[in-house]
């Protein structure tokens, strides 16, 4: 037992360790591409621009003429441009930003402003970050136990009509759940008026812990359901295909010539050994979500990470991007760390000569 | 089996056949499209501005809307070589008086026109011509509508005349032709009234050579197959040229796409070691690269060009191959006629081009076709974002330019309506032929 817990600890270390490196690289080539484009030096130069002029607000430079003060501010300028080495080669202005990327240390904003009134980019994305995740942690969940479910439910009736009906159905995921967010919103607030067509919480918020977590709940909604409608058909299909797999092996045979009962055959016999490919199509189908949430939360005006990307493109603010960009790879690593825990914690061969028989 | 015979084995599933008749009105549409408007009149008509368009209905709906009852009036032209002369007088001097009369039949009862408007073009030297107009109904009223003056080429939009308006009581447009009679009831209906319209043209020229053409122009409620946007663009032509731009991007990222990670799979399956150390650490870079994200940057940063967006994409995918292949190249390596060709002599290269690849070739078939549908729907989400190219129309640019003109909110959903069944009908079309393809090509599948 123990002994399987540092083989998982150290695998966990491993895996950390070169995930990060691959963040590392992620966000070095996400600068890369920002920076053919000119922005990432954008971005410090209007940084620059923000300390001078804050500089400038002292009350003995304000008094100097104005010919003076542009003096002042130029030289400044200049000052900072060579302090941050916008005269040196991009390479080796490539390792500050890089540095900079991984601590998401991207400066401050050129027209955005955080809902708490600072301009640091940081702090405008990572307040969004709570947002996205009570949707799509909400709507994952969801999506996930209802699909495993209602598969495990149809491979049992193998053939029947509601199995033959969620496979004809399956073909209804390959449209994105922003697509079916703009139907709901079309049947339910344009035409039903009985939902909103977005936003977070009602104007002005309810007043009473209560009535505002109701209200959350009323906008969440809909995204939600446009997220499961996007997702329940094929995962069903695919995870019943794999049960379907999985219980035509000889060791279920077995066990049902044993007579188990079938919660037992199914939990243990079915269940147990399909995990880690189901744990894998979970992972694929979490990173193409927080793709796709970038375009739901735009549409539903759910204020989160990706509609915070949609008004920094509306603002054309680069730092903002260019931080989103970051952040993004960040969470799409934690995903993968976090899918690979759980696949080596459920994956027996992952822990490689553990003591025969123990479980985790 | 040939690969031949096992694509016709797609007959026996019923939804592959609805996905291929899918594909092949797509493929249609696109030849049609490409046709019927070349790529560069696509780009020309479709940025033009509203010059171009000043004839057609703003926010109409399309015309099939009729045949569900709704009785909504289309868009009524007449021209001058149309219209009757009834009296003609030479006052002397150069000056001469005609009356003409301009008729249409307006047979709707579901809605009013949504605009009136007399284009004018003349030439003439010091004088510009004159016009008396007056109105008649069918029930025989005549509403004297002012005098105008024919200066050049432009248009008198009655429906705009404020003066007109506030004398009628209402917008032209409506008072023109409402009916006026009481109902049963003793209330008056407000809808218009059917019959035949005149409009009453009492035109005086100052000077012997000066030219005058007209044109009556009465805006209906519906255009065209697709009904027509906010700057009065048919959006039958967006909707055509979509088709054959969905289906070049999503075709040929997911094929070039699913040709490389089968051959890098196997290249990294094959060699072991650190090149497939390196192949499998590049996969793992790409997924964690926010494709999205970056390709809003490309967007942003470098030029919203479609055929950009579409080789950055395609140079994403480059990175690094599949985790699934990789899988399926590990136990291939194993087997007996893998052996065969070492044991002939075959060189690393040879056994990955000429042995690995195309035996999980058939495999890749149903991956390429279920891929597409992403692709579509990635353009269109870029579009969403208001990143979609700045010239060409696709599907995504509709719903965007719907979307943000609160097509939702007015009452519009035509405009998001009949792209978004594009969208829908590409995706779906392409997944139900994958979804057979898969159980056709994996015989693991087959019998579930």
């Amino acid at each position: 037992m123990l002994e399987n817990l540092r083989r998982l600890g150290s695998y966990m270390m491993v895996r950390g360790l070169l995930l990060f490196l691959t963040v590392a690289v992620a966000i070095w080539l996400i600068i890369i591409i920002a920076n053919l484009g000119g922005a990432m030096d954008k971005v410090i130069e209007s940084e620059i621009k923000e300390r001078v002029g804050a500089m400038l607000q002292n009350p003995d430079i304000q008094q100097l003429p104005a010919a003076e003060r542009l003096r002042i501010y130029e030289q400044n300028v200049e000052i900072l441009r060579r302090q941050y080495g916008l005269d040196r080669p991009f390479i080796e202005r490539a390792v500050r930003y890089l540095l900079n990327g991984i601590t998401l240390n991207f400066g401050y904003a050129d027209r955005l402003t955080s809902d708490t009134g600072s301009k640091q980019v940081k702090l405008i994305l990572l307040e969004r970050l709570p947002h996205t995740l009570l949707l799509w942690g909400t709507s994952q969940v969801i999506l996930f136990f209802l699909s495993v479910f209602i598969a495990l439910m149809l491979s049992r009736r193998y053939g029947s009509l509601a199995d033959r009906l969620a496979v004809a159905l399956a073909p209804t995921s390959a449209p994105p759940a922003w697509f079916y967010g703009i139907l709901l919103i079309l049947i339910f607030a344009s035409i039903l008026r009985v939902l909103p067509y977005g936003g977070f919480v009602e104007a002005p918020p309810p007043p009473t812990r209560l009535g505002y977590a109701l209200s959350v709940l009323k906008h969440m909604t809909l995204p939600v359901l446009s997220v499961i409608i996007g997702g329940i058909f094929s995962a069903i299909y695919s995870w019943r295909t794999f049960f379907l797999i999985y219980s035509s092996e000889d060791y279920v045979e077995l066990a049902r010539a044993k007579g188990l009962p079938g919660r037992v055959i199914e939990r243990r016999y079915i269940l147990r050994p399909t995990l880690p490919p189901i744990i894998t199509n979970f992972a694929m189908m979490l990173i193409a979500v927080w793709m796709g949430g970038i375009i739901t939360e735009t549409v539903f005006a759910w204020p989160g990470l990706g509609r915070r990307l949609y008004e920094a493109i509306g603002a054309n603010d680069t730092a903002v991007i260019v931080g989103a960009n970051a952040l993004y790879g960040y969470l799409l690593a934690i995903s993968v760390f976090v899918l690979d825990i759980l696949y080596a914690a459920l994956d027996p061969r992952v822990r490689v000569g553990a003591v025969g028989g123990q479980r985790l | 089996m040939t690969l031949w015979m096992r694509l016709k084995e797609l007959r026996r599933y019923p939804s592959a056949l609805i996905g291929v008749a899918v594909i092949a009105l797509l493929l249609l549409m696109s030849v049609y499209a490409v046709i019927r408007y070349p790529y560069s009149q696509a780009i020309s008509l479709w940025r033009a501005g509203e010059r171009t368009w000043i004839e057609n209905p703003r926010n109409a709906a399309p015309f099939w809307y009729n045949w569900f009852g709704a009785d909504l009036p289309l868009t009524v032209k007449v021209n001058l070589n149309e219209a009757r002369l009834v009296d003609q007088q030479d006052l002397g001097g150069g000056v001469r008086r005609r009356l003409l009369v301009l008729s249409f039949d307006y047979p709707w009862r579901g809605g009013f026109p949504t605009e009136i408007a007399l284009f004018y073009d003349t030439t003439f030297q010091r004088a510009a011509p004159q016009a008396v107009l007056s109105w008649r109904t069918p029930d025989g009223r005549e509403v004297p509508l002012g005098t105008q003056t024919l200066r050049g080429s432009g248009r008198y939009l009655l429906s705009g005349d404020s003066t007109l308006a506030r004398r009628l009581g209402a917008p032209p447009q409506e008072a023109l032709f409402r009916d006026v009679r009481l109902g049963p009831n003793g209330v008056r209906a407000d809808r218009p009234l059917p019959g035949r319209y005149e409009l009453y043209v009492d035109l005086y020229t100052f000077e012997p050579d000066t030219k005058v053409d007209l044109r009556l122009v009465v805006y209906g409620q519906l255009h065209g197959w697709a009904g027509t946007d906010h700057l009065r663009r048919d959006i039958t032509i967006a909707l055509l040229w979509g088709a054959p731009i969905a289906i070049a991007f999503g075709m040929s990222a997911a094929l070039t796409l699913t040709l490389w990670y089968l051959f890098i799979s196997a290249l990294g399956a094959w060699y072991g070691g650190w090149v497939d150390a390196l192949v499998d650490r590049l996969t793992e870079l790409r997924m964690i690269l926010p494709l999205l994200p970056i390709l809003v940057m490309v967007g942003m940063f470098w030029s919203r060009s479609i055929w950009l967006i579409l080789a950055v994409l395609i140079l994403y995918g480059l990175i690094g191959g599949s985790k699934g292949y990789r899988a399926m190249y590990m136990q291939a390596r194993a087997f007996p006629y893998i052996e065969a060709a070492r044991a002939y002599g075959a060189s690393n290269f040879r056994i990955v081009r000429r042995y690995l690849v195309p035996r999980f070739l058939p495999l890749a078939i149903p991956a390429f076709v279920n891929a597409i549908p992403g692709y579509v729907f990635l353009e269109a989400s870029l579009a969403i974002l208001g990143l979609g190219d700045p010239l060409l129309p696709t599907w995504g640019k509709l719903i965007q330019d719907a979307y943000s003109r609160g097509a939702l909110y007015l009452g519009y959903y035509y405009w998001i309506l009949i792209p978004a069944a594009m969208l829908f009908l590409t995706g779906v079309g392409f997944a139900f032929v994958g979804f057979a393809l898969d159980r056709v090509f994996n015989p693991r599948l087959r019998s579930l």
